[in-house]
């Protein structure tokens, strides 16, 4: 047993296509694991199935092979555990903002009363700074506003985990930004365990402890964990002050544009890696990989990326 | 030029609706009144048609005395002097009862069983030729049957308003249960609500919208087809109403009962789209 909250083992996802053809393979050989308390992005291109990750740890999609752990037990479904932060708000638009929250609330308390469960969504709408606009339906608030009732949903059901799925990739850039302070704001104080999807390399920056790069599908996979190397207390407006901001973003930017493509259809893959992928630290002095506990992985396998990611970084 | 406002426009639309009304009166009064003179009519001729022909009278009736006639039923609505001479009210309070009785058996099947439709592929599939057959079938097509199988011809007239007002809900209901977003449904599960729970607070609420269009459709097809039914089955109802002061050859009381109709069938229309705007939701 490993001490990781998620762990998801060989992932796969395969969809059948036409007569005598072999299925479409979106990902497979997917590895990867969160801590207790972790934030962790995920980053790659459209359509190599981050949304189909994200599903199958809500439990709203399966994987064709491989495992899904999360605290010790195999994924079988949703659960109020898991709260999922959908890209499109998903609210109901009959219910006004407190409706959308009171629903989820008395599905998680079905014991309490009217007046409990509506002093509890208040609680969380207020979190989002959204109290004076709570008894407005979906079609009278502005996409931010929207999103965050969609925050206070997901975060009233007090879940271990908050699953997110682009959350603010509709949204206007001052919006957006607000609302990942409201995101690091709530999660200085609830201590969740969180994964994003984001395609946002700036927001993987201020937002994840680590970020996971994933490669180009067909045949995608992770192919590097990147620690994130700002420190912990970091802002929206400080961010690119740091010496680690640049080295850091060149190399995310880096694998996006050029390793993301190299690395499809399952190339390059060495057969220890796709266990455990390299995981490295990019900073001003250069990158560097970690020895992670169970990696047995000789340094110099890891090689071709150091060299890559140092190419990059003295850029 | 400042366009017009919605209220000016509605003032210059009431006037032009009391014009067509005043124009029609007008010459409904003209076409109906004593013009012609009889003296090229054979006596005999002149004889057996009554006043009708001797003054130059139209048989129809002018609006005055349809005026005078609904006024008479106005002032006495309920009376009710034996099978053939009843008010309009009882008449109209008859075929308004058969169509609740006949309309609400029909949402209790049609909205649960389209659920079921809207919910299950399988069903869809395997109940849609029975749908298909049915549907276009004229509701008093069935009349014979139910006649025969009920045994009673007011409950028969509530069969054939069941069997006509059963196909727009039920094809509306399994429509709007069938394309409820799969977001929305996605948030249910998440949120555990489990399947009576998602039925009532999700796919319900975002349904209703479509299945109160198919109420609507249905309540109007139900109110067309009661007068023809009652024709058919005879005793109460405004459709036997008509029919007999047809009879009677009143056509008086005929004019009357057809704009009692027009008007009761507005008027469920406008319940019904009531009813629509308030579950519909803005997106
Ligand atoms: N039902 C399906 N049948 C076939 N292919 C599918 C189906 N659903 C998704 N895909 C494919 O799976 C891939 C991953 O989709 P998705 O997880 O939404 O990607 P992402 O979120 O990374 O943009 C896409 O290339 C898409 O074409
Ligand atoms: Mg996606």
């Amino acid at each position: 047993m490993t001490k990781a909250l998620i762990s998801a083992e060989g992932l796969a996802k395969r969809f059948p296509q036409g007569q005598g053809q072999p299925p479409l393979t979106v990902f497979e050989n997917l590895w990867f694991e969160i801590a207790h308390g972790e934030f962790a992005c995920i980053i790659g291109h459209s359509g190599c199935g981050k949304s189909t990750i994200l599903n199958a740890l809500a439990g709203l999609d399966t994987a064709s092979e491989g495992n899904i752990i999360v605290g010790g037990k195999h994924v079988e479904g949703p659960s109020l555990d898991r709260a999922v932060i959908f890209q499109g708000n998903a609210l109901m638009p009959w219910l006004s903002a407190l409706g959308n929250v009171e629903l989820a609330v008395s599905s998680r308390h079905k014991d309490w009363s009217r007046a409990e469960v509506r002093e509890h969504a208040m609680k969380y709408l207020d979190l989002v700074h959204l109290n004076g606009s709570e008894l407005k339906k979906p079609s009278q608030l502005s996409g931010g506003m929207k999103q965050r009732v969609g925050i206070a949903r997901a975060l009233s059901i007090e879940p271990q985990i908050l699953l997110m799925d682009e959350p603010f990739s509709a949204l206007d850039a001052l919006t957006r930004g607000s609302l990942q302070d409201e995101v690091l704001s709530v999660r200085a104080k609830t201590k969740q365990t969180i994964f994003m999807i984001t395609h946002d390399v700036d927001e993987a920056m201020l937002l994840a402890d680590k970020i996971l790069l994933m490669t180009n599908g067909p045949k995608a996979r992770i192919a590097e964990i990147v620690e994130n190397t700002l420190p912990k207390e970091r802002s929206r407006t400080d961010l690119h002050k740091h010496p680690n901001y640049y080295p850091l973003r060149n190399h995310m930017i880096e694998f996006l544009v050029t390793r993301s493509r190299e690395l499809a259809g399952g190339a390059g893959a060495k057969p220890g890696e796709l266990r455990h992928p390299p995981v490295v630290r990019p900073t001003i002095g250069g990158t560097t990989h970690v020895e992670t506990a169970r990696s047995s992985q000789p340094a110099e396998s890891t090689a071709a990326t150091d060299l890559q990611a140092g190419r990059v970084s003295a850029a | 030029m400042a366009q017009p406002s919605a209220s000016s426009l509605n003032i210059k639309a009431t006037i032009v609706s009391v014009l067509i009304l005043a124009t029609f009166l007008f010459a409904w009064h003209l076409g109906t009144a004593g013009v012609a003179t009889t003296q090229k009519l054979d006596p005999e001729y002149a004889k057996l048609m009554g006043a009708t022909a001797t003054q130059g009278k139209s048989a129809m009736p002018g609006p005055i005395e349809v005026g005078a006639k609904i006024w008479e039923h106005l002032k006495d609505p309920f009376y009710d002097r034996g099978t053939n001479d009843k008010g309009l009210g009882i008449q109209l309070a008859y075929s308004i009862g058969r169509v609740a009785l006949g309309y609400l058996l029909a949402v209790a099947v049609a909205i649960p069983l389209g659920f079921l439709i809207g919910m299950s592929p399988l069903m869809s599939r395997a109940l849609d030729p029975f749908i298909q057959v049915m549907k276009p079938i004229s509701p008093l097509a069935w009349m014979p049957l139910a006649l025969y199988t009920i045994k009673d011809s007011g409950m028969s007239a509530i069969f054939v308003i069941f069997i006509c007002s059963l196909w727009p809900m039920l094809i509306n209901t399994a429509f709007g249960v069938a394309s409820v977003r799969k977001e929305w449904l996605n948030v249910a599960k998440t949120l555990e609500l489990g399947p009576a729970r998602t039925a009532l607070s999700v796919i319900l609420p975002a349904a209703a919208p479509t299945i109160f269009t198919g109420m609507r459709i249905s309540i109007g097809i139900a109110w067309l087809v009661i007068v023809a039914a009652e024709m058919l089955v005879g005793g109460t109802g405004i459709g036997y109403f008509v029919w007999n002061e047809w009879n009677n050859l009143s056509i008086t009381n005929v004019i009357t009962a057809i704009l009692a109709i027009g008007l009761v069938g507005m008027a469920l229309d406008q319940l019904m789209a009531r009813l629509q705007k308030s579950v519909s939701y803005a997106d």
